[in-house]
């Protein structure tokens, strides 16, 4: 398969591909690891008359860590975020999450940034950034401005980033010391997209939870935050009755398309398995 | 376009449309037709080769990409006086492959593997080698390749020592 024509570029800075992204507008595309752009391009589903790789940009390849959040450049591959001591002390859902993404050789081409812009639902890494309470750093000509990553995604390949904009970073505010974390995924296959997939973030004081955010990948056309779920658990020492509370909820907002993966009803249904998985390996893991 | 890249310890210099894909270009303008094309899909791994210490499927990149890049294929890892490397040995002598049309890639992929975890659990080969699928052997064989190429090539690293 081979892709229509384009015309390629390679900007050095956020500045110059921000210009680029101005002049060509909804004729471009932005190419981080490609390893969705790409596939696309082959099948001709995605024709862009300018590519704009941002490979070239060194500043969106960085992980910078301060007192309360961690500051991930949108070029940071998926390889990377995995092998990082950084990521593994203080933020262990991400590197959980990033080896259930494809295959190594997708992983060390394959960014953050490309995961979480793309709008696909089945990517993974928009439900963990959501879980996190995580803010995107966007980038245009006129300038910049931030965004929560639970009110980025609007659709299947619908979200807040306008055309002209680059999403040049992934803010994210550590969660306390002790904290309970898992990223649950039934796939098919390794390398597959999520049938189901959940991610719990909580914490918990003297075998209570405390807190929790819950969210949910690919159960709609787009990542879900499984609010009332979360709410479901909060006081409780995650006894039956709170579980099934949880899967209950979870499962009103779930609207799974029948596909190869699964009828609609069987992935509802697992959705609400996976988050009373993802519930207790993440409880039994926190401190308190 | 006008790319250059190291491929095999070869410096290469070419020209290139921004479509041409990584696999096109190697198989098509240089002759290297070790890598294969198998599913085109980012999905099988037979066009895997080494990118600057990385393992990428070759369909799933422009040539372009990989201006300045170290690239290795299988055609670069059979030793300097043409005797073999020691996974292609291994999955001669281990029966790693039966039509050999994913050999390529596996061995590709095996190769940063070792690079990176010379002494893998058969677990850790197998989560490995995920990305490369194989219709013939069931793996079994293939891990077993892999496991003779570790154990030569930490043989080899004791006798240097």
């Amino acid at each position: 398969m081979i892709p229509a024509p384009f015309s390629y570029h390679r900007p050095k800075t956020v500045s110059e591909a921000a210009t680029l992204l101005a002049q060509y507008g909804d004729d471009s595309r932005l190419l981080a690891g490609g390893q969705s752009l790409i596939p696309m391009m082959k099948l001709r589903l995605a024709t862009p008359e300018h590519v704009i790789d941002l490979a070239g940009v060194g500043e969106l390849k960085t992980i910078e860590r301060t007192d309360n959040t961690l500051i991930i450049g949108a070029m940071t591959t998926q390889a990377e975020l995995a092998a990082s001591n950084v990521m593994a002390d203080a933020l262990p859902i991400v590197r959980e999450a990033c080896l259930l993404i494809a295959d190594p050789q997708v992983r060390y081409v394959g960014t953050l940034g490309g995961n979480v812009a793309n709008g696909d639902p089945g990517n993974d890494m928009p439900a963990v950034m959501m879980c996190l309470n995580a803010v995107f750093r966007l980038r245009s000509q006129g300038g910049t401005r931030s965004i929560n990553a639970r009110e980025f995604y609007q659709g299947t390949y619908i979200t807040a980033l306008k055309p002209d904009e680059i999403l040049t970073a992934i803010e994210i505010p550590l969660p306390p010391e002790g904290h309970g974390y898992a990223y649950e995924k039934l796939k098919r296959k390794i390398g597959d997209y999520a049938t189901a997939a959940a991610g719990v973030v909580l914490t918990a004081r003297d075998g209570r939870i405390t807190t929790c955010a819950i969210t949910l990948t690919n159960l709609a056309d787009k990542p879900l935050f499984a609010k009332d779920a979360a709410a479901a658990v909060v006081g409780s020492a995650l006894d039956r009755a709170a579980l099934e509370a949880a899967a209950r909820a979870g499962r009103t907002i779930m609207s799974p398309a029948s596909d190869a993966r699964g009828t609609t009803e069987y992935r509802t249904f697992v959705g609400g398995v996976m988050v009373e998985r993802a519930l207790k390996r993440a409880f039994a893991r926190a401190n308190g | 376009m006008h790319v250059k890249m190291n491929i095999n310890g070869r410096d290469i210099e070419s020209l290139v449309e921004p479509r041409t894909l990584l696999i096109h270009f190697l198989r098509e303008q240089l002759d290297l037709t070790g890598a294969h094309i198998g599913c085109d899909t980012t999905h099988c791994g037979a066009c895997t080769i080494d990118l600057n210490g990385k393992s990428v499927k070759s369909c799933t990149m422009f040539a372009v990409q990989a201006e300045g890049a170290k690239l290795t294929t299988i055609e670069g890892m059979a030793n300097a006086d043409g005797s073999l490397h020691a996974l292609q040995e291994g999955f001669r002598m281990m029966h790693g492959l039966q039509c050999g049309y994913c050999t390529p890639g596996m061995i590709m992929r095996a190769h940063r593997l070792l690079q990176e975890n010379p002494n893998p659990s058969d677990e850790e080969i197998r989560f490995g080698i995920s990305g490369n699928l194989c219709r013939c052997t069931g793996y079994q064989n293939i891990v077993k390749a892999i496991q003779y190429a570790a154990a030569k090539l930490a043989a080899h690293v004791e006798a240097a020592e």
